[in-house]
């Protein structure tokens, strides 16, 4: 696919940028931090969209961020928790020398550089210029195969017909769906359902917020307190990073 | 000789028994549902462009809003839900229509044409006012 983008051109681009910025003023860059979105500009990847999460801060047994991203996508269940599809997950791990538990909520990590897309046949798997990894279920052929390479188990596939959609969420039987950062909500300037409701809770254990942007709440701590990602080891450069791991 | 004679009555018992099917063969016309106040011009296109052109339009604004986060509700934009919040509306018996139902705006042409729509596997078929959603809990841990 055309816009599907290449990292070595990207990178090479990049260096030339940044040699022609060079020989047009010294010090002087063109290239503007993000700001809010005319509507009808498309998005562009000079905003990353990333969360940060608190674990020490997440609530024991609360499911507020999951409740509300159920209800914010209509996502129904069928009493098979090993098939109903699940945006976010409450985990909780315990580490067992000291019994000390942590409770996190696990969504899509919205990589850098996702497996899912790497694998997806169609092109439905696909990231957007600002980072959000989504499933174009227009062209999604459920195969399936995202499922099996993300490591974080994110993905869900929906095996019965579905009615009674929301607006901004639309699903249906026979394709692979996964958190979508609510981009209907960021698309407008707004945050994710369960950034939200944590926030409305008092727990304040979720950030959302641009990456790139040095300024923003979440880059100031992560640049504070830093943040970890899950399986750094496979160096996917999530853009959901946690604290307290 | 008689042979000839054979196929060729034969084949005219054919063309005759023909001729009165081709009356018998005409589906009416649908009965579309005009938004409230009828004869408002559609907020996108005229009717006759709309009907003609409505997949490619759609089509051309679905890639934009899912790659490219185009959200724009200006005039001129056009959204799928936006022709379902004017088109479809409970009908004399206070019964909104769903797209299993002929009467469904969307439906009703489908069906004359023979032509199947895959839009509400996905999508809504009905504004969401009309929608009633038990709220249920999924549970998280």
């Amino acid at each position: 696919m055309s816009d599907q983008i290449n990292d070595s051109r990207r990178n090479f681009l990049s260096k030339a940028a940044v040699a022609g910025s060079i020989t047009i003023a010294p010090g002087v860059f063109l290239h503007q931090t993000a700001q809010a979105k005319p509507d009808e500009q498309a998005v562009s990847n000079s905003t990353r969209w990333g969360m940060l999460i608190d674990t020490d801060k997440c609530a024991k047994g609360c499911t507020g961020c999951v409740d509300a991203c159920n209800n914010e996508h209509a996502l129904t269940g069928f009493d098979r928790p090993e098939s109903d599809a699940q945006y976010i997950r409450k985990v909780s791990l315990v580490e067992k020398q000291t019994g000390h538990e942590i409770s996190l909520p696990l969504m899509c990590q919205h990589c850098e550089k996702p497996p899912c897309v790497d694998v997806c046949p169609t092109g439905a798997s696909m990231k957007r210029e600002d980072g959000i990894v989504l499933v174009d279920k227009h062209i999604c052929i459920g195969c399936r195969y995202c499922m099996m390479a993300c490591p974080y188990k994110a993905r869900s596939f929906v095996h019965e017909k579905i009615e009674d959609q929301t607006l901004s969420a639309p699903r249906g039987k026979g394709t692979v769906e996964s958190c979508t950062m609510c981009t209907h909500r960021v698309d407008k300037d707004g945050i994710p359902a369960c950034v939200e409701a944590c926030t409305e809770d008092d727990h304040n254990a979720m950030t959302f917020g641009d990456l790139n942007d040095p300024d923003s709440a979440i880059s100031q701590e992560l640049k504070k307190h830093g943040g970890k990602q899950i399986r750094a080891d496979l160096q996917l450069n999530t853009g959901v990073r946690y604290r307290g791991l | 000789m008689t042979k000839r004679f054979l196929q060729l009555s034969l084949i005219l018992t054919g063309l005759i028994m023909l001729f009165p099917l081709q009356g018998m063969a005409e589906t009416p016309f649908p009965t579309i549902h005009e938004p409230e106040g009828a004869g408002v011009k559609c907020v996108v296109e005229d009717e006759d462009v709309m009907r003609r052109n409505h997949m490619d339009y759609i089509q051309h604004q679905r890639d934009k809003t899912m790659r490219e986060g185009i959200r724009a509700e200006s005039d001129g934009s056009y959204s799928l839900s936006k022709c379902i919040d004017c088109h479809v509306e409970a009908n004399d018996q206070g019964v909104v229509p769903t797209h299993n139902d002929k009467e469904h705006f969307c439906v009703a042409c489908h069906e004359y044409a023979a032509v199947q729509i895959d839009c509400f596997q996905c999508h809504a078929d009905r504004p969401q006012k009309f929608i009633k959603r038990a709220a249920k809990d999924m549970g998280g841990e």
